[in-house]
């Protein structure tokens, strides 16, 4: 589904480069983790194939199911199918939680020919995926991630995933800020959206987001290569043993 | 002094092209009028107060020629609402196209009638208190020559609100219209104003709000680019009483609101919010003077603009908490939104406190489109244009939310929704 090939970046600002060859395959139906030290280059990454601005792409390719993705505006990207849960929501003040949603889900069906979800439809699947990641009606009226704390900023990237059904899914550090219960119910709600059409490339530091949520394969990302790649038994020897070992051993 | 003189003179030629009415029952009233804009002069570019905006296609005698504009299949504003229409031609009452005023207890000025000694307390008055400390000479010019206007007395709760109509037929119109608005005890009103007037538009509105009353205001100016505006707004409260003034101005190469506001008795509550959008040759400026003269009174004034290619904005507000006026509750923010580098926004905050127990906040800022927020809904699947019209509205929000009925609102939403798709944003 999602083919990175020899991808080098660098800052657009200066010269310093991040990624430096990045090889990746993540097949329909996986979940796939990338661990690694600060610095390493994992937001770059995700940064990179949603399309955000201020990264230059100097060689090497991004693609799902086989389409270029790197050339695509951002927008674009979603309508194919990509996703990024943020490490860090933005909030954006005056815009309802609630519109944006609907705007991002009725764009994103215009875009592939479909015709748009009716007020009422729409009400009614939000208000059902919002109950399971445990969203009131009070947050979906209040401006996007305004005055949320960071577990509710978390659950609201889960009910935007869950709403607009990608095919492609990153998780930036969505474990980042959040307690053990909220960890949970945000990998409860990945799990549930786990089906054979669909991929995941969870980013992340630590080990215990991947109790919850299992992975097929698990990379070792270090100075902005994938430096080595297994199974679920890699991501418990960095948890015992940090990354010294492993970097001792590649580079 | 010269400068002075030359603003005198400036006064005289102006009057030279009026026919001034004489008589009827606001004949004192319009001497008195005369008599203080023949003693200050029209506005010149060395006033304090018109450092920011040219006022010379104001003050000369003609007015410069304006376009009329085809709005194509859109809507005039408030269509659809259930109200009382009373509609100017390029400031003349036209009752073909009006409801039947009587019924709603709007009379007319043109009428002259002798009965309505009530506006004889209220036509020229609060315009006269508005001219210190700061002097309004085009609201003096109002007084002393407008004939047409509608004069509203309200007792109890107005069913309907009374809508102005203001259409622009003529490319070389010179409108000026002088309304006057008496809400009595625990009366309530909602008065709309909509249209581009004329090429030229000079109109006062002054609104008396008696002890519990309420008055909502909600106005659309703009849409022909050329036109040429300058509006006042004052206002006395009395106790317990509530003020709400919104305008939306989109066009038009220059507009000048300005808003003279009195809190004097204690409780009372005054908000005045603008929202602007220009593209181009716009020049827009909110003047605003808000006088705490009472105890626990609150006023907000909420402005946001949003420029580009090379439109301006102005926002000159002030503050004045009197001796005396203890635990005031004042707030002013004015904001823009800059689309390019060529916009401009001037802003000149002031507050001026002479009482001990007050809160008072202001806040002035001037910024581009937020490339985070925008990143974020692009890669949620929202296209460019319409994830900067989403920013645009959010930046707005605040003015907007000032207006309290929930229709209106989205009225004015659906219209800067179609100004942003107009304007490629």
């Amino acid at each position: 589904m999602l083919e990175i090939n020899n991808l080098h970046v660098k800052l657009e600002e200066d010269d310093k480069v991040i990624l430096k060859g990045v090889n990746l395959r993540v097949e329909a139906g996986k979940v796939h983790a990338i661990m690694g030290p600060n610095g390493s280059g994992k937001s770059t990454l995700s940064y990179v194939l949603s399309g955000r601005d201020g990264y230059e792409v100097t060689d090497g390719s991004a693609t799902l199911d086989g389409v270029e993705l790197l050339e695509m505006e951002p927008e674009e990207r979603a309508a194919a199918g990509l996703f990024l849960a943020f490490q860090y929501p933005v909030e954006i003040p005056g815009v309802g939680n609630m519109t944006f949603l609907r705007t991002a889900v009725n764009a994103q069906r215009k875009s592939r020919g479909q015709e748009e979800m009716s007020a009422g439809e729409f009400l009614k699947v939000v208000r059902e995926k919002a109950k399971a990641l445990k969203i009131d009606a009070e947050m979906m009226k209040r401006p996007v991630n305004v005055g949320f704390s960071g577990g509710e900023k978390k659950r609201n990237e889960i009910l935007q995933m869950a709403m607009l059904e990608p095919k492609m899914c990153i998780l930036d550090e969505t474990d980042s800020g959040l307690d053990v219960d909220a960890m949970k119910l945000v990998a409860d709600g990945v799990n549930a959206l786990r089906s054979e059409g669909r991929a995941f490339l969870v980013i992340t530091h630590y080990q215990r987001l991947l109790d919850h949520i299992k992975p097929d394969v698990v990379h070792i990302m270090a100075d902005g290569r994938i430096v080595k790649t297994g199974g679920p038994e890699l991501a418990l020897e960095v948890e015992n043993n940090g990354y010294a070992d492993i970097l001792a051993e590649v580079l | 002094m010269a400068v002075a003189e030359a603003k005198r003179d400036a006064a005289e030629a102006r009057l030279s092209a009026l026919a001034l009415p004489q008589g009827g029952w606001a004949g004192a009233a319009r001497a008195e009028a005369l008599a203080r804009l023949r003693a200050m002069g029209l506005p010149g570019r060395r006033d304090e107060y018109w450092r920011y905006t040219d006022p010379s296609s104001l003050v000369q005698a003609d007015a410069p020629k304006a376009s009329l504009f085809d709005p194509k299949d859109e809507p005039m504003a408030f269509t659809g609402f259930d109200r009382v229409k009373v509609v100017f031609v390029d400031g003349v009452f036209d009752p073909a196209q009006s409801d039947d005023l009587e019924a709603a207890g709007v009379e007319l000025l043109s009428r002259q009638t002798a009965d309505i000694h009530w506006a004889q307390s209220l036509y020229g008055v609060l315009e006269a208190r508005g001219q210190t400390p700061v002097q309004r000479p085009l609201a003096a010019l109002n007084s002393a020559a407008a004939t047409e206007g509608v004069l509203i007395r309200v007792t109890g709760r107005a069913v309907k609100p009374v809508s102005l109509i203001y259409l622009h037929k003529s490319e070389t119109s010179d409108a000026m219209l002088h309304h006057c608005v008496k809400l009595e005890e625990g009366a309530e009103l909602t008065l709309l104003e909509n249209g581009p007037a004329a090429a030229r538009f000079n109109k006062v509105l002054e609104v008396e709000v008696a002890d519990g009353a309420r008055f909502h205001h909600i106005r659309t100016q703009g849409r022909d680019h050329e036109r040429r505006a300058v509006t006042h707004i004052f206002a006395r409260l009395g106790r317990e009483s509530l003020f709400k003034s919104f305008t939306l101005t989109a066009n038009g190469v220059l507009t000048r609101n300005e808003a003279v506001i009195e809190l004097t008795g204690d409780d009372a509550v005054a908000h005045v919010a603008g929202a602007a959008v220009g593209d181009g040759d716009f020049h827009h400026d909110d003047t605003v003077f808000v006088t705490h003269a009472a105890e626990r009174c609150e006023s907000r004034q909420v402005f946001k603009k949003v420029l580009k290619n090379g439109a301006v904005g102005v926002f000159q507000g002030k503050i004045l908490v009197k001796p005396g006026a203890q635990k005031t509750d004042g707030y002013q923010i004015s904001q823009s939104l800059l689309l390019d580098d060529h916009s401009q926004f001037l802003a000149k905050p002031e507050l001026e406190i002479y009482a001990d127990d007050v809160k008072c906040s202001h806040g002035s800022t001037s910024g581009a489109i937020d490339e985070t927020a925008l990143y974020y809904l692009r890669s949620r699947g929202v296209p460019l244009r319409q994830a900067q019209s989403l920013l645009v509205l959010a930046f707005l929000a605040e003015a907007i939310q000032e207006i309290e009925d929930e229709g209106l609102a989205e009225d004015i939403r659906a219209r800067l929704e179609s100004w942003l798709a107009r304007h490629g944003q």
